[in-house]
């Protein structure tokens, strides 16, 4: 087994536009925790997912996941960590097999373990229909197993439970936890505090691009 | 890498024949539409039939280019394949070959319908083929990196042959100049010195423009 | 700016004047030999890559700082244009074979040589740009775009006008003219892309990669319309070599040569500010702020 990574962010900051979606986020987390970040919307949850993700370069601050830097070492910090994303990442006129082969042939696996994963996102009795012909509920499971198809050493869920069934926030507290036994640290960005609370040691509330709170889960103030 | 990418552009492709199907009607229609411009006059549609089939063909390509990357926009499944990591040089020559390929497809699709127009036969099928093939290179190079970038904009219709249509005119030239020759006869024995011109500018953009590709895509 | 560094530009442009323009009118009009001895062919070349030198120094130098200088330099600019069209319509006698029409070279062809000028900023601009991530190297690269494409699309103008006279055609299918007006589409492509894109990071990557793209095709293109232009009649190319032709061809070089540089000079100051707005720091909260989130 790989050894944990950790994440540590400085002054992380990043602007679209005029805005600041980021304006001043540090935060350092031990390889293998989990932690959830929470805050109303617009608070930089998403922006502090993508930019740990190296989707977007920081426009202020930096980065490390596994000690390698977001900015000027994405390659390396791309090979260690998965994005569960608001976009699926899927081609709508792909299978749900087909969209998993696509990853695994990227990644240079092999499609052998492709079945599995999709049965263990309950996705097995759908593999050869498109997926333009399934439910926002269901492409959020296959991107699960798009993440999951990566074995990452660092996985981060933006809103893993958004429309999803109550199977289906059920798997993804199985997943996440299945991800923490085998020492793969996760950042759950979510509205679902209670939900998320269960499953994260951690946690960090956001507000306006900035820290506003950060401890251990169980102790999240209320409001 | 390459492989990978290759046949993921080949199985969105097949998924999206149809697409293929109404770029050549496109095509098709362009072709039957340029012989309004000169009038039923058999031997002025004959004389400028290689132009009229290229014409149709650039027109044709940047549907073709666009819809390249319509699928990868829509859920961001491009950005999805770079953070795996993928290769972006490798995204890109899948997807130049991809479009090129299916630009062949098209351009030998069209002739047909130019000989029955255009009363423009000829028997010099492979050097005609040859040509195609060189021409559309040179589309395909330049333009999938183009698309790259307008397909992340507004207005992405507008700006791709904006940006494509300028840089192109050498290989528009040369590709039109050479069918010609196969056309209307090439005593002169010309068509040569088109080739050369056809392989140098494709060789010069397929390089570079696979060097410059992840300057596009990335943030 | 440097300005040390400015004034040594200064230096290489009096000096570029000197034996470019000054020699000349002194032999052809007073009399005198200001040469200092130095034949013809040495003359030329310091007047050709003084001036150069002196606009990549000035350009390369310049941190967008003052005003000053770029309006200077545009005023001279414009003097320079004064005495060349003075020199070019009323001195310099008509042509052995073109007769009036010949003096538009007087102002076309130094169009011609700046318009590439420019692009050619542009490509260094955007090399720079692609290697070392430098804004400013950005705000150049834009400023230099747009002064090539009103160069160039003047040229097409010129071109146009210089034809109609001579060939009884606007647009003469001439390799040059035409390379001409296909960069003038692809830089205003170009301008178009820029206009689009709203990241900055995304429109100076998107613009330096499109440059360098458009650069080189210019040559494929002007040999490519050669060729196919091969059976059209060759045009016969004035040669103005004589010293009165060379005083209004010259002193328009240099007026369009500092005039460019200074609208460079100016568009790039615009582009860098809007830059400065865009690529500012995030605003940083005061204690007081901070403790009103909390």
């Amino acid at each position: 087994m790989p050894p944990s990574a950790d994440v540590d962010a400085k002054n992380l900051a990043r602007r679209y536009g005029r805005r600041w979606a980021l304006a001043d986020v540090s935060f350092s987390l031990a390889g293998g925790a989990v932690m959830m970040v929470a805050g109303p919307n617009g608070s930089g949850k998403t922006t502090l997912l993508r930019t740990l993700a190296t989707a977007v370069r920081p426009d202020g601050g930096s980065a490390r996941v596994g000690g390698f830097d977001v900015a000027h070492e994405r390659e390396d910090v791309r090979k260690l960590l998965a994005l569960l994303s608001h976009a699926s990442y899927l081609y709508d006129s792909l299978t749900a097999r087909q969209n998993l082969a696509v990853v695994a042939d990227h990644l240079g696996r092999s499609r052998a373990g492709i079945d599995a994963l999709l049965d263990r996102v309950a996705l097995g009795g759908r593999a050869d229909d498109t997926v333009a012909t399934f439910s926002a509920g269901m492409r959020k499971r296959l991107s699960f197993a798009r993440v999951l198809l990566q074995e990452p050493r660092v996985a981060l869920l933006d809103e893993p439970y958004g429309q999803l069934d109550p199977e289906g926030f059920v798997l993804v507290e199985d997943v996440v936890r299945e991800l923490k036994a085998g020492g793969t640290t996760v950042i759950i960005a979510t509205h679902q505090l209670a939900r998320a609370a269960s499953v994260a040691d951690e946690a960090m509330l956001l507000e306006a691009g900035r820290v506003k709170w950060r401890g251990k889960a169980s102790e999240v103030p209320k409001g | 890498m390459l492989i990978a990418a290759l046949r993921k552009e080949l199985l969105l492709q097949w998924r999206s024949r149809a697409q293929f199907m109404a770029v050549f009607v496109f095509g098709a229609a362009a072709l039957l539409l340029f012989s309004f411009a000169v009038g039923p006059v058999a031997e002025m549609l004959r004389q400028f039939s290689a132009g009229f089939l290229w014409l149709g063909l650039l027109l044709s390509s940047t549907l073709t280019l666009a819809e390249s990357f319509h699928a990868e926009m829509e859920n961001r499944a491009l950005e999805g394949l770079l953070l795996l990591p993928a290769n972006p040089r490798a995204l890109y020559y899948g997807k130049a070959i991809a479009n090129w390929l299916q630009l062949i497809l098209l351009g030998i699709a069209l002739v047909p319908v130019m000989v029955v127009l255009y009363d423009a036969g000829t028997t010099r099928l492979g050097l005609l083929i040859l040509i195609i093939a060189l021409g559309t290179a040179g589309l395909s190079a330049p333009g999938t990196l183009y698309a790259a970038m307008t397909a992340q904009v507004r207005s992405k219709q507008t700006l791709l042959p904006l940006l494509l249509f300028p840089l192109i005119v050498p290989a528009l030239l040369a590709s039109v100049k050479a069918t010609s020759l196969i056309i209307l006869g090439d005593p002169m024995n010309q068509s040569g010195a088109w080739v050369i011109l056809l392989v140098a500018f494709d060789a010069i953009y397929w390089s570079l423009c696979g060097l410059l590709f992840s300057r596009v895509v990335e943030e | 700016m440097k300005r040390n560094l400015f004034w040594l530009a200064i230096a290489l442009l009096a000096a570029a004047v000197y034996f470019g323009l000054l020699v000349t009118v002194a032999d052809q009009y007073l009399g005198a030999d200001l040469s200092l001895g130095l034949p013809v062919v040495a003359r030329t070349l310091i007047a050709f890559l003084g001036g150069l030198a002196a606009l990549v120094i000035i350009l390369v130098a310049d941190d967008f700082a003052n005003l000053r200088r770029p309006k200077a330099l545009a005023a001279a600019g414009i003097l320079f244009l004064l005495i060349g069209s003075y020199f070019g319509l009323f001195v310099a006698p008509p042509e052995q074979f073109m007769g009036e029409t010949q003096r538009i070279m007087y102002v076309h062809v130094p169009t011609a040589w700046f318009a590439l000028v420019a692009m050619t900023l542009a490509l260094a601009s955007a090399v720079v740009f692609l290697f070392g991530g430098d804004y400013d190297w950005d705000a150049r690269m834009e400023a230099s775009i747009e002064v090539g494409v009103v160069l160039a699309f003047l040229l097409c103008c010129q071109g146009a006008i210089w034809a109609k006279p001579t060939w009884g055609v606007w647009w003469d299918w001439d390799p040059r003219l035409t390379t001409t007006a296909v960069l003038l589409f692809a830089f205003l492509g170009i301008l178009a892309l820029r206009k689009f894109a709203e990241d900055p990071h995304k429109r100076a990557m998107w613009s330096a990669v499109s440059t360098i793209v458009a650069y080189v095709d210019v040559p494929i293109v002007y040999f490519s319309v050669k060729w196919w232009n091969s059976l059209h009649q060759q045009q016969s190319n004035p040669n103005t070599v004589s010293k009165p032709f060379w005083i209004p061809l010259r002193a328009n070089a240099f007026g369009i040569l500092l005039l460019m540089t200074a609208f460079i000079m100016l568009r790039a100051r615009v582009a860098a500010l809007r830059l400065k707005h865009e690529l500012a720091p995030p605003p940083v909260l005061t204690d007081a702020e901070m403790g009103e989130t909390v």
